[in-house]
C-alpha cells in the first residue's frame, strides 16, 4: 500500500516535470537514414538541419529541441520513427527524410497523426500526393526528369537513350518514367530499358545488352554508390556513351568510388553546389559557415536541403505565431518566395517547393556546376 | 555478344562458387550452416581496405593480412558462439550463427560507418583486355583459377592430411572421435580458420570485381552462395563450385536472352533452382545424409 503511494507520487512528479518541460520548449522531430544503405545522404541532411538549429535555436521565445531518430534506411523503421516522434515525444513538426520510399512510409504516419512533415530531398510525387500535412523543400521528379531530358536533347543534342532502372526503388522507377515521357515528347527514342534490384552488384549482363543497342546516352536514376559501380562496369565493358543521372548522384563520394569511370558524367540536382559560380549571398554564407563547422568536409546539396527544411519550418512557426501543429501546417502551405540556400522557395498546391534544375558534370575528377536548365514539360 | 555474356557469367559464377565452398566445408564437417560466413566475407574486404589505406601496406601484403585476420576472427567466433553450444541441439547453434551474423553487421556499421568505401585495385588485375568487341578483365580469368586452386588445396587438406582425417572423423561421429584422443576443439577451430580464410579470399576477389564495400555487402552474395551450396549438394566441395557456376550463368543468361525480364532476374534464377531441387532433393552432387539438420 505504502509502496504504491510512493510510486504514485514519483509518477506524479515525473508527469508534472514532463509537462513543465514541454511548455518550455518547442520539439521538432527529425528522422533520417543515419545508418544503412543511404546513410551518406541522411548524415549530411542531419548536419544541415543541426547547423540551421544552431543559427535559430529559439522561436517565439522558447527553446527549440531537436529530437533525432535513425530510420536505418528501412521503410518499416521510417514509419516507426515517425510514430515514436509523434506519439511518445509529441513533436509539433517532423523533418525528413532522404529517400522517397522512406518519406512515403513516414508521411503516412505523420498524416494520420496530423503532424506537419517537411520532406528534405524526397522527390517522388507520391510523397505529398493527397496529403494534407506532408510538404517538401525540394522539387519533384517529373520536373527533374523533364530537366534531364531537356538538357540531353537541347544541349547535348542526343536522340537515342537507354535506361537502367532499380525496380525495388520508388525514386528510381519514378524518375525513369518521367525522363522517358519527356524524352519521347521532345522527339527522342528509348532504345533499351533494363532493370535490376537494390543491392545487386553485378550489372554486366544488363550493360552488355545496352551496349549492343548502341545508345548515345544512358540514364541511370540510381544513388551514387550504385551509380559509381554501374559506370565502372560500363566503362570496363567498353561503353563510350554519355551517362546521366539524377540528384541522388549528388555526393562528393561519387568521384572517390567511381574514379576515372565517372569522368564526363552529368547529373541533375537542386540549384546549390559548393563549386557553383554566382552564388546567392545566402548560399555563400551557408558555405562559409559550413566550412567553419566541418573544415574537412565539403557541403553538398543534401546539407543545404536539410538546412532549408529546418528554416522553412522555423519560418512557418514564426509567421503562425504558434507552435500548434495545425497552425504550422497552415503557415507552411502559405509559404511564398522564402529565401533558401537552394533558391527561393514557394510551396505550391501539391506541397512541393519550386526551383530550377541544376546540372553538374564531373570533369577530371572534379564536380563542376555547369548551370541551370528550365525543363520543357 | 554471347562471348561477352559468357565471360561475365564465368566471373560471377566462380565468385559465387568461391563463397559457396566455405559454406559447404563447414557444413560438411560440423553439419552447421554458418550464417556468419557472409560477414566474414565482408570483414575480409574491410581488412584489405584498412590495410591498404590506413597502414599503407602494399596490396599483396594486405591480402595476406586480411586472410590471417579473418581466419582469427573465425576462430574467435567459434570459441565465443559455437563451442559452448557443441552439445546443444543443432538448431541452437544455427540460431547462434544468425545472431553472430547480425552482431558482426551492426558492429561493423558502428565501427566502419555505413558510408560505402572504394577499394584500391592493382592495375594488372583490372586493365581491360580487348578481343575485338569482347572486353575481359584479367580478373575474369584469375577468379576461376583461384577458385580451382583453392578447391584443389582444400580437397588435399581434407583427404590427404592428418588434420583432414580428423575433420572427416568428426563429420561422422564427434563423440567417438573425441574418445580416440583427437583434440576435437582444436580441429574444429582449424575448420573455422580455414572456412573464414576462404571467406576472406572470396571477399577480396568480390571487392576487386565490384570495388565498393559496405557493412552489408556480405548479405546478398552470402545468401546466394548458400543457395548455390545447397543446390550443388551441401557438404560437397565440387558441388558448391558447380552450384555457384550454374547460379551465375542463370543470372546472366536470363538477362541476356530475356532483357524484358531483367527486373525479375533473381526470381527466375530461383524458380529454376527450386525446380531442379524438386527433382533432385539432395542437390546435384550431394549424398543422402541422415537428418542432422
Amino acid at each position: 500500500m505504502k509502496l504504491s503511494k510512493v510510486f504514485l507520487a514519483v509518477l506524479l512528479v515525473f508527469v508534472l516535470v514532463g509537462t513543465a518541460c514541454a511548455e518550455d520548449t518547442i520539439k521538432i522531430g527529425v528522422y533520417n537514414s543515419l545508418t544503412g544503405r543511404t546513410a551518406f545522404g541522411g548524415q549530411l541532411e542531419l548536419e544541415g538541419i543541426q547547423m540551421a538549429h544552431q543559427e535559430v535555436p529559439e522561436l517565439l521565445g522558447k527553446k527549440v529541441e531537436l529530437i533525432v531518430v535513425d530510420n536505418k534506411t528501412d521503410k518499416v523503421e521510417a514509419a516507426n520513427a515517425v510514430k515514436r516522434l509523434t506519439e511518445r515525444d509529441k513533436v509539433v513538426a517532423v523533418i525528413g527524410t532522404y529517400g522517397s520510399s522512406l518519406a512515403m512510409a513516414g508521411g503516412e504516419v505523420a498524416e494520420a497523426a496530423k503532424i506537419p512533415m517537411m520532406g528534405t530531398s524526397c522527390t517522388n510525387p507520391l510523397v505529398t500526393q493527397g496529403k494534407m500535412y506532408v510538404f517538401r523543400a525540394c522539387f519533384i521528379d517529373p520536373y527533374q526528369g523533364a530537366g534531364a531530358a531537356t538538357y540531353a536533347m537541347k544541349t547535348l543534342n542526343m536522340k537515342k537513350a537507354a535506361l537502367l532502372i532499380d525496380v525495388a526503388n520508388d525514386y528510381s522507377v519514378g524518375l525513369a518514367t518521367f525522363f522517358k515521357q519527356s524524352f519521347k515528347k521532345l522527339g527522342g527514342e528509348i532504345v533499351s530499358e533494363l532493370k535490376y534490384n537494390s543491392g545487386d552488384q553485378d550489372f554486366t549482363a544488363q550493360l552488355t545488352e545496352i551496349i549492343s543497342k548502341k545508345p548515345e546516352l544512358l540514364f541511370i536514376p540510381a544513388d551514387f554508390a550504385e551509380g559509381a559501380i554501374i559506370m565502372k562496369q560500363a566503362r570496363e565493358l567498353g561503353a563510350e556513351f554519355q551517362i546521366m543521372g539524377g540528384d541522388a548522384m549528388d555526393n562528393p563520394e561519387l568521384v572517390k568510388i567511381g574514379g576515372d569511370a565517372v569522368n564526363g558524367f552529368i547529373h541533375t540536382t537542386f540549384p546549390y553546389d559548393a563549386t557553383m559560380k554566382d552564388m546567392s549571398p545566402l548560399a555563400a554564407t551557408f558555405t562559409e559557415n559550413w566550412k567553419k563547422i566541418h573544415p574537412d568536409k565539403a557541403p553538398n546539396v543534401n546539407a543545404a536541403l536539410g538546412y532549408d527544411s529546418y528554416m522553412l519550418v522555423a519560418n512557418a512557426i514564426k509567421t503562425a505565431g504558434s507552435a500548434e501543429p495545425d497552425a504550422i501546417r497552415a503557415a507552411l502551405a502559405q509559404t511564398k518566395d522564402f529565401p533558401g540556400v537552394t533558391g527561393n522557395k514557394t510551396i505550391n498546391a501539391t506541397h512541393d517547393a519550386e526551383s530550377p534544375v541544376g546540372i553538374i558534370q564531373i570533369k577530371d575528377g572534379q564536380r563542376v556546376y555547369v548551370g541551370e536548365v528550365s525543363p520543357e514539360m | 555478344m554471347f562471348v561477352q555474356h559468357f565471360f561475365n557469367a564465368l566471373t560471377l559464377g566462380s565468385l559465387y562458387g568461391l563463397i559457396a565452398i566455405g559454406y559447404t566445408m563447414v557444413y560438411g564437417i560440423l553439419r552447421l550452416i554458418n550464417f556468419a560466413h557472409g560477414d566474414m566475407f565482408m570483414l575480409g574486404a574491410y581488412f584489405v581496405f584498412f590495410a591498404t589505406t590506413l597502414w599503407a601496406l602494399p596490396w599483396s601484403l594486405a591480402v595476406v593480412v586480411a586472410i590471417i585476420g579473418t581466419a582469427l576472427c573465425g576462430v574467435l567466433v567459434d570459441r565465443m558462439a559455437y563451442r559452448p553450444l557443441r552439445d546443444a541441439p543443432r538448431i541452437s547453434a544455427l540460431i547462434s550463427a544468425i545472431g553472430v551474423s547480425f552482431f558482426i553487421q551492426n558492429l561493423s556499421l558502428v565501427l566502419f560507418t555505413g558510408l560505402p568505401r572504394a577499394v584500391m585495385r592493382p592495375d594488372w588485375l583490372v586493365n581491360v583486355i580487348k578481343f575485338g568487341d569482347i572486353r575481359i578483365l584479367p580478373l575474369a580469368i584469375i577468379v576461376p583459377i583461384v577458385t580451382a586452386a583453392l578447391v584443389a588445396s582444400l580437397l588435399w587438406v581434407i583427404y590427404r592430411t592428418k588434420p583432414g582425417l580428423a575433420m572427416r572423423a568428426i563429420s561422422k561421429d564427434i563423440e567417438t572421435t573425441r574418445l580416440m584422443g583427437v583434440p576435437v576443439d582444436k580441429v574444429i577451430a582449424m575448420t573455422f580458420a580455414i572456412g573464414s580464410a576462404l571467406a576472406a579470399a572470396s571477399g577480396i576477389m568480390w571487392a576487386l570485381r565490384y570495388p565498393q564495400i559496405n557493412p552489408f555487402m556480405g548479405l546478398v552474395p552470402g545468401n546466394k552462395a548458400f543457395i548455390a551450396a545447397v543446390f550443388g549438394g551441401i557438404g560437397s566441395i565440387q558441388g558448391a563450385v558447380v552450384g555457384g557456376m550454374i547460379l551465375g550463368f542463370i543470372e546472366i543468361m536470363v538477362v541476356a536472352f530475356f532483357p524484358g525480364l531483367s527486373g525479375y532476374r533473381d526470381a527466375f534464377a530461383f524458380i529454376l533452382l527450386i525446380v531442379i531441387l524438386l527433382m533432385k532433393p539432395t542437390g546435384l552432387m550431394g549424398e543422402k545424409l541422415e537428418d542432422k539438420i
